[in-house]
């Protein structure tokens, strides 16, 4: 099975063609900024980041910067400095150069000032769209897929109808070849056996042990109980009984599949299937971890309603009820309450995600595209110093 | 049609009510080509559970295929599968 994509020169495949202007520092912000919106047909993600950062931390933000703008949604970025941040433009440059990605960069403090660095910036960056714009989609074996999964603001519906739908089409995908990748790792506290029964190896059956474990650990050092607190009251009200069971509802939508790998937030998995990527329960840092990690497509299912996409990766949202997606139809892509409504099942609306990914993946621009939506952010474990 | 009750996996030995419910109605469920039939024993609220067979104490309460929680007593066809007939095998972290 195919989908039309953008082959890069390393030999990764995008499902969009961006040019992307990035600060690498928040003080870089507004010259980014200033040059992506001189720059028609220039997308910009701006972030508190970028100095201050310190071990594991610091880690992680280059590694979710170098992902993010090394994916191959991006065919050109423009890295913006100021010049005695922590994160300069040459850092990134060097990781991404490594990988063949192609990059520009300016910073504030050499160019003379805000004024002459945004004169810079936008003859560089009209550069990088001009060598864009003669890139041609090409066929692409599905396989090389990388569908991330993601829940923000669920319902009593969601783990019904929306996430176990897209189980139904993470289970496609990966009996194609391809890969999914679930996150959000305290949602699978309590569920930490039934995930350890599907790993594909010993390794990976520690790893999720571990990985849970730290998550269970950090929110107790900070003083809150998340497993004795679970299922809340109100949960167990709304016809919840244990902790598995409400972890079940989340993790369903990476469906039935061996879990091959576990990987950090923002790291790149090696094998193919079905993946957990060790990472926050926000549904923005979610999505950037998740494109860190080689996502292409992003399929978000949503109770209650979220506007959220991403600047370089399309996103689709399916709706758990029919309320919602008539309320909010221009956000949401699929409606899954119709397995409510006796109007489609879970296998119907499974196939209909799966056939919409591959036709987002291929060119079909979903709601949050059509409306503009590039929330962006790069989640920090602190202390920034 | 609004579905009366949904049945996630084929394993499971229980569905979930997507409205509510009342004693001595009737509902089947069904992933695919299997389906099951039951007449529920008690009222069932929406996102509760009923069992869909007779699950003996100390047995596994499967949800979305897997164990969710062991029966703490013997529990018929049709009743109300909730805290009060089941126990988390994880869910206490003075358990593990």
């Amino acid at each position: 099975m195919k989908f039309l994509g953008y082959r890069r020169s390393n030999g990764s495949a995008g499902t969009r063609n961006h040019v992307l202007v990035f600060p690498t520092i928040v003080c870089a912000s507004t010259v980014a900024q200033m040059i992506s919106g001189r720059v028609a047909g220039t997308v910009c993600a701006i972030h508190g980041c970028g100095c201050g950062h310190v071990g594991e931390d610091k880690e992680q933000v280059i590694r979710t910067m170098v992902g993010f703008t090394g994916h191959p949604n991006i065919a050109g970025v423009l890295l913006v400095g100021n010049g005695c941040e922590l994160i300069t433009p040459d850092v990134i440059a060097g990781e991404l150069a490594k990988d063949g990605q192609r990059v520009e960069a300016t910073s504030i403090q050499e160019a003379g000032g805000t004024s002459k660095c945004v004169e810079e910036g936008v003859r560089l960056a009209e550069k990088l769209l001009a060598e864009a714009s003669s890139i041609e989609r090409e066929s692409i074996d599905i396989s090389e897929l990388i569908l991330g999964l993601e829940c923000g603001g669920s319902d009593a519906f969601s783990g019904l109808t929306a996430n176990p739908a897209l189980g139904v089409a993470s289970d496609l995908l990966v009996a194609e070849g391809g890969t999914a990748i679930f996150t959000e790792t305290t949602e699978m506290l309590g569920a930490e056996q039934i995930l350890a029964k599907r790993a594909g190896d010993a390794e990976v059956e520690r790893d999720i042990y571990e990985k849970i474990s730290a998550a269970e650990a950090k929110a107790k050092s900070m003083g809150m109980d998340i497993r004795g607190s679970q299922p809340s009251p109100g949960n167990i009200e709304g016809g919840l009984t244990t902790i598995e069971e409400k972890s079940l509802g989340c993790i369903r939508k990476g469906g039935s599949t061996t879990i091959v790998q576990v990987v950090n937030y923002a790291e790149k998995p090696s094998r193919k299937g079905l993946v957990i990527m060790d990472g926050t329960a926000l549904d923005v840092g979610s999505n950037i971890g998740l494109i860190a990690s080689g996502a292409q497509v992003i399929a978000f299912t949503t109770g209650r309603g979220t506007p959220v996409g991403t600047p370089s990766v399309p996103v689709i949202k399916v709706s758990t009820n029919t309320d919602t997606y008539q309320r909010m139809k221009e956000n949401i892509d699929i409606n899954a309450g119709v397995i409510i409504d006796g109007k489609g099942t879970i296998q119907s609306v499974g196939k209909q995600i799966f056939g919409e990914l591959r036709e987002v993946a291929s060119g079909k621009v979903t709601k949050a595209e059509i409306l503009g939506h590039r929330e962006f952010d790069i989640p920090t474990l602190g202390p920034v110093l | 049609m609004q579905k009366k009750a949904i049945l996630i996996d084929k394993k499971d030995n229980v569905a979930t009510a997507l409205c509510q419910l009342g004693k001595g109605d009737s509902v089947q469920v069904g992933v695919e080509d299997f389906t099951s039939d039951t007449v529920l024993l008690e009222n069932i609220a929406f996102g509760h559970k009923f069992a869909l067979r007779d699950i003996q104490q100390g047995g596994a309460i499967i949800k979305y295929g897997e164990a969710i929680g062991l029966a703490t007593k013997q529990i018929r066809h049709g009743e109300h599968v909730h805290v009060h007939n089941v126990e988390s095998q994880k869910g206490r972290g003075d358990k593990q």
